[in-house]
């Protein structure tokens, strides 16, 4: 507790004027309470972590009256659909008795797990992620630098050679499938990744054939 | 036999160090927190391996589980510019209270009509406040891409303010230019969010930061072999 100092009554005695002994001793508890009061306050509204984000670029529309878009080589289409189910096929759709003379594309099914999806992609992929893989053991062993091993890397995402992935959504995906299904084409180094293209008509009647 | 007695004095204990490591630690964190107010839903975002950190400078679209989208901008001051540009486009007055409450928003999700009783209600109402059914944005009312073009304006006019500045002065200038987020709860129907997009698309505008939260570790690890 806070100590105060004693009234020096003894003036008459004729004695010397000494100072009395002031104790120097301040109470801190107070102000110690007050410190943790405020710490325990700050450290549980401190919010650490800042928000992470994932950049998204959507194709732009084609103005009107422009040709139709090449078609696009080495694609696989994606149709998410609710429960987390995911159909898919490769290259081109070919309806019942197309023109073409093509047999009629059948919807795959897969899912989200590591199994599924990842080991599919990694699959399909195959090429890219055999250069990415080589480009990295000489980016490990120090002949290629940083730099120029991520540029290369986006160069061979962008190849030919590499897939196209078509993200279809029907109206009952949840968002979270599709920033999985974002995240998984990243991790399998997919770099030609469509979003936003309607399904077709065709693609929607077979997808729900396959789901009933 | 004398009886041996405990000694008379109270056990103290020194505690300058702990006291010095709690004033320490008290200063870090009053040095570091960042106050915000308390946003109008709580949204859970589905997780990502991006690791990339969120731009200050934004133009925040929030979408709750129902797909309801609420609206925010990172910055106070182009906040009030951009409400003094919208109530002079919808014919709408504030009261210089009903602006300055505007000013501390984080985001809000209600029609232009009802933000005036939305922003006299006091912030522990607001979360229940009816109707908050999402700034409007289907093709017939779209306000929602009013306030996004408004406010990025606004965020422009201030970034090249800023950034001219610096340069009158000599200074490095830091800012960033200001971006679109979206978040949104994973469960939301994707259509929700795919509405947000065309939203924006509309606009000419292409590139996004979707909100994401940390990943686990476990993609992290399959991706590694």
């Amino acid at each position: 507790m806070a100590e105060i100092a004693e009234s020096s009554g003894g003036h008459g005695k004729g004695g010397k004027k000494r100072a009395k002994k002031q104790s120097t001793r301040v109470d801190m508890t107070p102000m110690v309470d007050l410190a943790f009061l405020l710490l325990t306050f700050f450290v549980l509204t401190a919010t650490f972590a800042k928000p992470k984000s994932m950049e998204l670029s959507l194709p732009a529309k084609p103005p009107i009256g422009s040709p139709p878009p090449p078609p696009v080589k080495k694609g696989v289409t994606f149709l998410l659909t609710k429960d987390d189910k995911i159909f898919y096929y490769a290259g081109e759709f070919y309806e019942v008795g197309n023109s073409k003379g093509m047999p009629p594309t059948d919807l795959k099914e897969t899912n989200f797990s590591s199994e599924g999806l990842h080991k599919l992609l990694m699959e399909q992929n195959q090429w890219a992620n055999d250069e990415i893989e080589k480009l990295r053991t000489q980016n490990k062993a120090k002949t290629l630098a940083d730099t120029a091993f991520k540029r290369m890397a986006v160069d061979i995402t962008a190849n030919t050679n590499a897939i196209t992935a078509l993200i279809k959504t029907d109206d009952k995906t949840t968002y979270r499938n599709v920033i999985d299904m974002l995240d998984e084409l990243k991790i399998c180094n997919v770099g030609k990744r469509v979003l936003g293209v309607e399904m077709m008509p065709s693609e929607y009647i077979l997808l729900q054939a396959k789901i009933n | 036999m004398p009886k041996i007695r405990p000694a008379a004095h109270a056990p103290s204990i020194d505690m300058t160090p702990m006291v010095d490591l709690a004033f320490l630690l008290v200063t870090f964190f009053m040095l570091t927190a960042s106050f915000r107010m308390a946003e109008p839903v709580i949204v859970d975002p589905p997780s990502s391996v991006s690791d990339k950190t969120l731009p200050e400078n934004t133009v925040l679209i929030t979408v709750d589980n129902e797909g309801r989208s609420f609206f925010g901008v990172g910055n106070a001051e182009a906040r009030r510019n951009t409400l003094a540009k919208m109530s002079e486009k919808y014919k709408i007055t504030f009261s210089e209270k009903q602006i300055q409450t505007f000013e501390g928003l984080p985001s809000f999700g209600v029609d232009i009509k009802n933000l005036p009783n939305y922003l006299d209600a006091n912030e522990a109402k607001r979360k229940d406040f009816q109707p908050q059914k999402g700034v409007p944005l289907d093709s017939m009312n779209n306000q929602l891409r009013d306030w996004i073009q408004i406010s990025a304006t606004e965020l422009n006019v201030l970034y090249t303010k800023n950034k001219e500045k610096a340069e009158l002065e000599g200074k490095p200038f830091i800012g960033e230019k200001p971006r679109y987020a979206i978040k949104a709860d994973s469960k939301v129907k994707y259509i929700f969010v795919k509405d947000v997009f065309k939203t924006f698309t509309d606009m000419q505008i292409y590139t996004f930061n979707l909100i994401t939260a940390m990943e686990g570790g476990t993609k992290v690890e399959a991706a590694a072999h």
